[in-house]
């Protein structure tokens, strides 16, 4: 079977505007909100963010990094797999900060609790917030919701959405892989 | 490769160079983990670890246990002198007294060249060599190579220079195994009564003249003279020896050029190194003992990980 477009280059840039615009909306000059983009595939998501932040909006100065939470998953031992960890980058303190937290795929919702329990260790923020692209919104196997949302989608069991994001604009795509 | 090439970890001799770079990846991950405002994370929280230290250690049994600390382990503490084994109990028999309490894997020091590999083929569990006579240390050395390779980068090609009492060492032999899977050149420099014999078969030269090994070299690993295994007399006295191998700023000013400088621990000061030279700032003795808790939590991690969980359910045994 072929791969189903989900959302073109265009549909994306939308997307993209519009999930600043909220951002925006709720944080206003960003100085007591840091973003966090989430390993593996929410670091090139939060690339694109910023680039619009910088592109559309240069006045506003925005805290980011990059948060790893391999060693807070609850699949360790699980499988023959061993799981590699990532580079972690957070250059400030989240003490009393309302943190984003920005991924490409809201699937099963398991590496957001890892991720909302890896954030601890760098202390107490005032608030967490979950921005996606894509909400698989019934395949949720713990009770999590993100807070901004691209797009929602329907999809079958063993479908596998990719998300692949290219040097221009014009080269994002969101596909299904049946 | 993201998995260990071994179940145990026994020595630097059994591992391969893949090993010993994903060793350093998770351990560099780990550096940071420590460096959090809380330095734990929960990841073995399903395993209990026994350090089993049948020798007198400081730096390498605090060490292990803040690594299983931090990784969220379960840990029970045995030092020979206060158990069954000065009433005879065999160590097999005694490691499997602890293992029969479910416990999931040994950190063992012990006296005796071999006796990590003498458990791991008569238990059934993991075991970890935290230096077994004067044969091998793995963690020290990976912790050392660890430290190098944050400073230098690729080790490939480098000079390390490895001064001391080479022959009591298990830091040394494991070290030139760990040295050599890295592609650095070793040389070694001291005493020859303080050589072992056919050591030049492990790929390293040998230069007894101090000074001309330091010019050569990019790093230097200062090894402590261990009196407590001398039972003969290697070289005449401290003062000798100091004067002729001991590392201190006269040496140094003689080379004209930035080496690193590493010592394992504990620190014989005016004997082998001199204070100036330890606190100065192109040593990274401090940094070796904070990496010394990111590799063993990397080691445990990985080790760990090659444990599949359903083996250690009750049930299932």
């Amino acid at each position: 079977m072929p791969n189903k477009i989900l959302l073109d280059s265009k549909k994306i840039e939308i997307i993209l505007r519009r999930l600043v615009y909220e951002l925006i909306e709720n944080h206003k000059d960003f100085d007591e909100t840091v973003l966090l983009g989430l390993q593996p595939r929410g670091i090139f998501f939060i690339d694109k963010i910023l680039e619009v932040f910088k592109r559309d909006h240069p006045n506003i100065k925005i805290k980011s990094g990059i948060l790893d939470y391999t060693f807070f998953r609850d699949d360790f031992r699980r499988s023959e797999k061993t799981l590699s960890a990532s580079l972690t980058k957070i250059d400030f303190s989240i003490e009393n900060k309302n943190v984003v937290l920005i991924d490409d795929v809201l699937f099963t919702g398991r590496s957001i609790k890892a991720a909302m329990s890896s954030i601890d260790t760098y202390g107490r923020p005032k608030s967490i917030e979950l921005l996606v692209l894509i909400d698989r919104r019934f395949k949720r196997e713990i009770p999590i919701a993100a807070n901004y949302c691209g797009a929602k989608i329907d999809t079958f069991k063993g479908d596998r959405v990719k998300v692949l994001w290219g040097e221009k604009l014009k080269d994002n795509v969101i596909y299904i892989e049946s | 490769m993201n998995k260990l090439s071994v179940d145990h970890l026994l020595g630097i001799k059994s591992l391969n160079e893949n090993d010993i770079s994903l060793i350093f990846k998770t351990a560099s991950h780990f550096k940071e983990v420590i460096n959090r405002p809380i330095k734990k994370v929960p990841t073995l929280r399903d395993i209990t670890i026994a350090n089993l230290f049948f020798e007198n250690s400081t730096r390498t049994k605090i060490s292990f246990e803040l690594a299983e600390k931090r990784l969220g382990a379960d840990i029970i503490n045995f030092s020979s002198s206060s158990s069954s084994v000065k009433k005879g109990e065999s160590l097999i028999d005694t490691v499997n007294n602890i293992l029969a309490m479910k416990v999931d894997m040994i950190v063992l020091r012990h006296p005796n060249p071999g006796s990590s590999l003498l458990l791991s083929q008569h238990t059934n569990s993991c075991i970890i060599n935290a230096g077994d006579g004067a044969h091998e240390h793995p963690t020290q050395a990976l912790l050392d190579s660890f430290s190098l390779y944050e400073n230098l980068k690729d080790l490939n090609g480098k000079n390390i220079l490895i001064v001391g009492d080479i022959i009591h060492s298990r830091v040394a032999l494991s070290n030139i195994y760990a040295l050599n899977l890295l592609g650095a050149n070793v040389k070694l420099s001291c005493p020859l009564s303080l050589l072992p014999k056919d050591i030049e078969k492990l790929n390293v030269t040998i230069e007894t003249d101090v000074v001309k090994a330091l010019k050569w070299c990019d790093a230097v690993n200062v090894l402590r003279v261990q009196r407590e295994r001398m039972l003969k007399s290697y070289f005449p006295d401290n003062r000798e020896y100091s004067m002729l191998f001991g590392l201190d700023v006269k040496k140094l000013n003689k080379i004209k050029k930035d080496i690193l400088i590493l010592h394992p621990g504990p620190i014989n000061r005016g004997v082998e190194i001199t204070s100036d030279v330890v606190e100065s700032n192109n040593s990274l003795i401090l940094d070796q003992v904070e990496n010394g808790v990111a590799i063993r939590m990397a080691i445990i991690y990985l080790l760990a990980s090659k444990m599949n969980f359903q083996l250690t359910n009750n049930e299932i045994i």
